[in-house]
């Protein structure tokens, strides 16, 4: 790319050529600068005002090209045939149906085949690509980061901005490298590893930072893997995660109904072999985990940040020196209803949902699966499988998914954001705890009073299984999985 | 957003100090999904008063507020700024405004203009006096005039400039349109589109 914006000449990280390539207008004398926005992705609840204001100013969406729209948080996943019943939902769809006919924005409406969680209709559409800009009026946008890509969430005036300009104005952000070392062990999920990282550094510990997940664990991983730990990077506070572009990436980008063809795919694949952070390239802060030790991982407070390996018991409240840390967990005990020392694979659940945009892509469905499969769930709980999109449903409908899940015992449902949020009626009921693959356990987060523990897709399908937290080593214990196996998912 | 050189209107005092956001406009109102037809919403609960001041009739289409100090603080919801704007308030002169109001304000063409609490009591006076009187307020002299009554006000320079030219965000943005096309010209081919379908 060439303009008159100079690129300094020193070792660059990820961020920082992103950053410099999408540079319109340098910000002199401690103005932000201007980036441009290569996609943006609108869902119906932070859009309206944005189109609204559009309207009052009489301006035109800019690039209807690198725009997109889907329905996904308010959606119902049972019944989506008939009208939504949730007056405000119904609103926020119908508005968003509105001004996407009126200005001319592409728009998939429930019941469509490219319908679904806005991170997960990006990538499998083969929007989300190497070396591109994407931003959303949603905090989980950094999901996109997995690709190599700089992504973030943004504020309703911001969408209005992106719309109306195509760019933002931006103060440039740290960088902290998050370096993973080492091989998982069988069970081990990139879900463990983002939510160990996140403990380790804490909920606020990424605040102000892009981080980029590196080292040999990170690698290994599968983009869906990538997206999850991607995906829970603003659940450290963190602006956006990234990981660097490989061949993992390429080979998934390719092929997809938008990713580049011919000469453009030789020209991109070249551009986006420059993109990993050279060799002497400087972060601001640095940090290194050790694959090798982790475990299957789950909370047991009410941030994402207070997790522990599913081994352990309950910490106490009196083991941490931080008083405000102290504090937290207390209060956090008290809404759990947890007691310190217990083992957490004591901790009976009433419900198990299985989605979000962390966790409900085909691979985590297939994960899930491969575990529930001939088994039947334990009665105490309602099993949830909700996928990520209608193409994910598709999709697992061809391998025969859906009977493995509904021989189970779970209800099988339709795409959208359902109980990661419960803007539906997918809700817990108050005192309700929920083994969830979802990304946060914030109070009330799955319905008023409602208790979330986050784990990944192999300790939720575990855990509907036993009833209680467990992983599927706990398993191995009742049956055997030969003895079991229906369609050859194996465990 | 409209360009603000001066404006002439009728004035209404509002005779409160520490008028929060929750009283410009109920947290009820924030379920909708527009950002303009908020008119209805202005401090709404007050409004249930018929002798509230809204509800004179000499303040019909008012469009100048003269109120107490810390006007707008509370919430930093934007729609405190939509409301008054939708109701027909070009201006706010108080002695103090909460600073997210006051940055909401200009954005959205609002002028908050800063008065010594002297003239606060000069202005509502004189108002009292002859309700339904209109004042001019030059954003360029910084000044407010209501018949013989002269006040000027404080507003910073860059908010001025701004609602002098009248530039929103996207607007100062939109100064730079041509170094947003040239940056648009040499974007790579292989870069994503979302239309059309293919
Ligand atoms: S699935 Fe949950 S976290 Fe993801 S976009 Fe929907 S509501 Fe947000």
């Amino acid at each position: 790319m060439t303009s008159d914006i100079a690129i300094p000449d020193r070792p660059r990280t990820l961020a920082e050529k992103l950053w410099d390539d999408h540079l319109v207008v340098k910000g002199a004398n401690g103005e932000p600068d201007l980036i441009y926005i290569d996609l943006h992705l609108l869902h119906e609840v932070t859009s309206p005002q944005a189109f609204d204001g559009l309207r009052t100013e009489g301006r035109p969406v800019r690039r209807l090209d690198l725009t997109i729209a889907t329905e996904d948080h308010n959606t119902p996943t049972l019944d989506i045939d008939k009208p939504i019943a949730d007056l405000t939902s119904r609103t926020q769809i119908e508005t968003l149906r509105r001004n996407a006919d009126e200005f001319g924005v592409r728009l998939h409406s429930l019941g469509d085949k490219e319908q679904g969680i806005v991170h997960v209709v990006g990538p499998q559409l083969g929007l989300t690509m190497p070396g591109i800009t994407v931003v959303c009026g949603d905090s989980h946008t950094s999901t996109h980061g997995a690709f190599g890509s700089m992504a973030f969430g943004i504020g309703t005036s911001e969408v209005e901005h992106v719309l109306a300009t195509q760019t933002l104005p931006l103060k440039p952000f740290k960088t902290m490298a998050i370096t993973v070392e080492g091989e998982l062990k069988p069970g081990v999920t990139a879900k463990d590893v983002v939510l160990a990282i996140i403990a380790k550094i804490g909920a606020n510990g990424g605040q102000g930072y892009v981080l980029e997940f590196r080292g040999s664990a990170i690698r290994s991983l599968s983009m869906e893997g990538r997206m999850t730990i991607c995906n829970m990077s603003i659940e450290a506070g963190a602006r956006a995660g990234m990981v660097a572009p490989d061949e993992t990436t390429f080979a998934y980008v390719k092929g997809r109904p938008h990713a580049p063809t011919g000469q453009d795919w030789e020209d991109a694949v070249a551009y986006w072999r420059t993109l990993p952070s050279d060799e002497g390239a400087v972060y601001d802060a640095e940090v290194f985990l050790n694959a090798d030790e982790l475990e299957p991982f789950v909370t047991w407070g009410t941030n994402p940040g207070q997790g522990v390996s599913l081994s352990q018991t309950v910490p106490d409240p009196a083991s941490f020196s931080d008083p405000n840390e102290r504090a937290a967990a207390e209060r956090a005990l008290e809404y759990m209803d947890l007691k310190a020392g217990t083992p957490l694979k004591d901790v009976t659940v009433d419900a198990v949902f299985m989605g979000s945009c962390t966790n409900s892509r085909i691979e985590d469905l297939r994960a899930f699966a491969s575990i529930v499969d001939g088994r039947t769930k334990a009665e105490n709980v309602r099993v949830m499988v909700v996928p990520g999109s209608a193409r994910v449903r598709l999709e697992a409908e061809a391998e025969g998914l859906d009977k493995v899940f509904t021989d189970f015992g779970a209800e099988w449902r339709f795409a959208g954001c359902s109980m990661c949020l419960g803007m539906n009626p997918d809700q817990l009921a108050p005192g309700e705890r929920c083994a969830s693959t979802s990304n946060r356990n914030f109070e009330g987060r799955q319905g008023k009073g409602g208790r979330t523990h986050l784990v990944s897709p192999l300790v939720a399908a575990a855990t509907a299984v036993l009833g209680r937290l467990a992983s599927p080593s706990d398993l191995a214990r009742f049956d055997s999985p030969a003895a079991r196996s229906t369609t050859g998912i194996g465990a | 957003m409209e360009k603000f050189t001066t404006h002439t209107g009728i004035a209404m005092p509002l005779t409160r100090s520490a008028v929060d956001t929750d009283q410009i406009i109920p947290a009820v109102y924030l379920k909708r999904v527009t950002k303009t037809g908020f008119e209805d919403a202005l401090f709404a609960s007050w409004r249930q008063d018929p002798e509230f001041v809204l509800n004179q009739p000499a303040y019909a289409g008012a469009s100048v507020l003269v109120t107490g100090p810390d006007f707008g603080t509370g919430s930093s919801r934007e729609h405190a700024v939509w409301a008054l704007r939708d109701y027909g308030f070009r201006v706010v002169l108080s002695p103090k405004f909460a600073d997210i109001f006051r940055g909401n304000a200009g954005k959205q063409g609002l002028v908050t203009g800063v008065i010594s609490e002297a003239d606060v009591e000069a202005l509502w006076a004189a108002i009292a006096a002859n309700p339904g009187s209109e004042m001019t307020v030059d954003l360029t002299a910084r000044t407010a005039r209501l018949g013989d009554l002269r006040v000027a006000f404080d507003i910073d320079d860059y908010t001025r400039w701004r609602l002098l030219e009248g530039l929103d965000d996207i607007g100062l943005t939109l100064r730079n349109e041509d170094k947003i096309a040239q940056f648009e010209a040499r974007r790579e081919a292989w870069r994503p589109r979302t239309l059309p379908v293919r």
